[in-house]
């Protein structure tokens, strides 16, 4: 009766585990999460390269490990272009079919290694870089990045930030780089499905995913993947792929949850009046028009 | 074979003989032209190595830790600010115990801007744990670079080897460049470390508490590579017929001054020595050629029992004076007599070291008992 | 875990063990509980635990208490209402 039903149970995302438990992750941890899907995605044959941040963290501290992959700590600027020089000891070694895996949050990609993600993408470097966005510097206690969002409280916006998030996207995209995505930890089967996507095409890949934080954006854990899910229903974190630069794939429809939704849940909008949440939606309205004539002009 | 080459060329003709297999570098003047050739040997097949063109020294620091903790044999080179800005990966690349060799165009640091020779760039670097090397010749340079990657792999420590701006990388000399199969033979493939690999998953570079003890291993190490340094040159002369031993004395014996220096002004010093023992003076010159770590036993060897030391600094730490000189008044402390240092600060930013400017520091040292301290030679009226 | 000595540390920093010893099950104030009888399988739980605390098991799945933190994201995501939170230790 057992045995049947475990041949018969489909596993709604790859079975093999990555990551060891016992890592030290908030309890709800998006990252987590993001981290554990990727390597399900690529499998056993990566090498990670991993700035201080929250993955820093949860990769474990000497003389543990959470990982079952290799990893290389990186200082905070260079994880682009320490990945990018794994890659070409790799590639001097011909061993063509391990992956290099870039894996820096929103402070790391957005703010001091932005340089050289730049760098590595222009020079179309053979690696996979996913951002995991979190939308502060979580690890260090909640300071404001430049992927904050508007509205957002952090430590170093004790009000609230004042201008609008960075659109790593759109800097990606004029790169032209191979391949482009956003995912979310709402969406694990989409993620893994573009991961593998990403796998199986050569070049500067950039994957931006969504990983919401409970302790930074003031939210009880357990609405985690609620909260991923929410940002893109209201379309502030639209899901959507972007190849050589130039087309544009939109993975979801819009759909019509009002941003109040998704807004509401988080203590770290409290300090969000009417006029910002009105410039927030009209960015989000903007964006979306952009995303539709680039999918259409494709 | 002999050539007529700048240092530069001797530096790019270094690394094709010693088979680096990823290169990351980003120009900056004077060692723009190291990374060109390497480049173009890439380019044409004479080196088998992946050439990553950087956006920055930062990025190019940061390319060679990465290819060197998956295993390859690496090389870099840039100057001053380009040192300057890879600072804080210096002490990455020593801390992750990396076998790196760069070479390091001696150039001043700005402000104010200057592009000319001052040694100061890379002596303000010797805290970061990079075995460092000082030349004098182009011939030097080149083997020092095939040394270099002996003694990086034996200690899993980098090396730096470092050359004055323009006075070495664009002047021409007489260089020999031995066979490759020379090289090889002195110089193996990179013996297997425990580097990046899929079959042996492990976090590189862990978070730590226990610090302390991993800068113990690394003091442990340089405390071993003075040895090393020297069994490598021996092994070298052996192989090729010419050393340089780790520091070069020059009529030391029996000399009653001393001028202690780095780099091509060592040469100059030699001159004014010829003619002053002439003269009935006994001046000896004692090049330092290895500075990290500092052959403090060596040195005191040569120094004991002279009258007085006189250190020129082609640098300058302001606050303490020249950096050559603390490392060595540092040296002297354990010997029992009290020998005066003179030291003096000359030839920043490229300024013109002559003959007639080391006589004057030699009549200074004759007209004083004691050091007079700081010296600067050569300044506007 | 026995108390490393010097020649036991490599030159750097490299990793020598997993995080497995690591038991943040002590972490949690509250607990998920599982109803086998309204659990259908699908999966969702084990996809959606951030700390590889849920594992197939037998055809079903088994909550790790060693580790799991008391998140609740398994409890909220459960489809047929399977796992319920409950203070931790109470009865």
């Amino acid at each position: 009766m057992h045995m049947d039903r475990l041949a018969r149970m489909k596993f709604p995302i790859p079975k093999e585990e990555f990551i060891h438990p016992g890592h030290t992750g908030c309890p709800g941890c998006g990252v987590a999460l993001a981290m554990r899907y990727a390597l399900k995605a690529l499998g056993k044959k990566t090498i990670m390269v991993i700035p201080p941040g929250c993955a820093g963290v949860i990769s474990g501290t000497f003389p543990f490990s959470a990982m079952k992959i290799p990893v290389l700590k990186v200082a905070f600027e260079t994880t682009a272009i320490c990945a990018s020089g794994v890659r070409a000891t790799l590639e001097m070694m011909e061993k063509k079919d391990v992956n290099v895996l870039a894996w820096g949050g929103d402070g790391a990609t957005f703010d001091i290694g932005l340089q050289a993600l730049s760098g590595a993408a222009e020079r179309n470097d053979d690696i996979i870089y996913v951002c995991y966005d979190n939308e502060a510097y979580m690890n260090t206690g909640i300071q404001r990045s430049s992927a904050t969002p508007q509205g957002a409280w952090t430590t170093t916006t004790p009000d609230s930030k004042n201008v609008p998030k960075k659109d790593i996207v759109q800097i990606m995209a004029a790169h032209k780089i191979p391949y482009i995505a956003t995912a979310s930890v709402g969406y694990p089967m989409d993620l893994i499905k573009k991961i593998k996507k990403a796998k199986d095409t050569s070049g500067t890949r950039f994957i931006l995913i969504f990983t919401p934080c409970p302790t930074g954006w003031r939210y009880s854990p357990e609405l985690t993947i609620r909260m991923a899910k929410l940002a893109t229903e209201t379309g502030i974190f639209p899901l959507y792929e972007i190849e050589n630069g130039e087309r544009y794939c939109l993975n979801r429809a819009r759909s019509k949850r009002p941003l109040e939704e998704y807004i509401s849940l988080q203590g770290r909008f409290r300090n969000l009046d009417e006029q910002g949440l009105q410039q927030i939606k009209e960015r989000v309205k903007n964006n979306w028009e952009y995303l539709i004539r680039m999918t259409g002009e494709a | 074979m002999k050539n007529v080459i700048s240092s530069n060329q001797a530096v790019s003709y270094a690394v094709v003989s010693a088979k680096p297999q990823v290169i990351a570098a980003y120009p900056i003047t004077p060692q723009s032209s190291v990374i060109e050739m390497i480049a173009n040997f890439c380019d044409r097949g004479d080196l088998l190595a992946k050439f990553i063109p950087v956006e920055s020294e930062h990025s190019a620091m940061a390319a060679c830790i990465g290819a060197s903790a998956t295993g390859a044999r690496v090389f870099t080179a840039t100057s001053s600010q380009g040192l300057a800005l890879m600072h804080e990966l210096l002490h990455y690349a020593s801390g992750l115990r990396l076998p790196i060799v760069m070479a390091n165009v001696n150039r001043a640091l700005a402000a104010p801007f200057n592009i000319k020779a001052d040694l100061s760039d890379s002596l303000s670097q010797r805290d970061t744990g990079w075995i460092q090397f000082y030349c004098e010749t182009g011939q030097e340079v080149f083997d020092t670079i095939i040394q270099a990657y002996q003694i990086a792999e034996q200690l899993l420590l980098p090396v730096m080897v470092n050359y004055e701006g323009f006075i070495l990388s664009h002047t021409y000399e007489v260089v020999d460049i031995p066979k490759q199969e020379q090289i090889d033979s002195f110089l193996p493939l990179p013996p297997q470390r425990h580097c990046l690999d899929v079959e042996d998953p492990f976090v590189m570079g862990q978070t730590t508490d226990l610090y302390i003890n991993f800068r113990y291993k690394l003091y442990q190490a340089m405390e071993a590579a003075a040895i090393v340094c020297k069994n490598v040159d021996t092994k070298f002369q052996r192989n090729f017929d010419r050393g340089y031993e780790l520091i070069q004395p020059y009529y030391c014996d029996k000399a009653e001054i001393i001028l202690v220096t780095a780099g091509t002004i060592a040469g100059t010093c030699r001159v004014v020595s010829d003619r002053y023992r002439k003269r009935g003076l006994n001046v000896g010159v004692l090049r330092i050629r290895l500075f990290r770590p500092f052959p403090k036993d060596q040195i005191c060897q040569v120094l004991e029992g002279v009258k007085k030391v006189a250190v020129i600094d082609r640098d300058f730490s302001p606050g303490c004076g020249g950096i050559i000189a603390q490392e060595v008044k540092s040296a002297l402390q354990g010997l029992r007599a009290h020998i005066p240092v003179y030291e003096y600060i000359i030839g920043l930013g490229g300024q013109d070291v002559t003959d007639d400017m080391i006589e004057t520091i030699i009549t200074r040292i004759n007209n004083t008992k004691e050091s007079e301290g700081c010296t600067w030679i050569g300044l506007l009226g | 875990m026995k108390k490393l000595r010097m020649k036991d540390i490599p030159i750097t920093s490299n990793s020598l063990f997993t995080t497995e010893g690591n038991e943040t099950g002590d972490w949690r104030s509250q607990s998920p509980l599982l109803d086998a009888e309204k659990c259908s399988q699908c999966g969702f739980c084990w996809m959606y635990c951030p700390d590889n605390a849920i594992r197939p098991e037998k055809g079903s799945f088994m909550i790790l208490y060693k580790y799991c933190k008391g998140c609740g994201i398994c409890a909220k995501e459960c489809p047929s209402g399977a796992i319920t939170m409950v203070t931790e230790g109470s009865s």
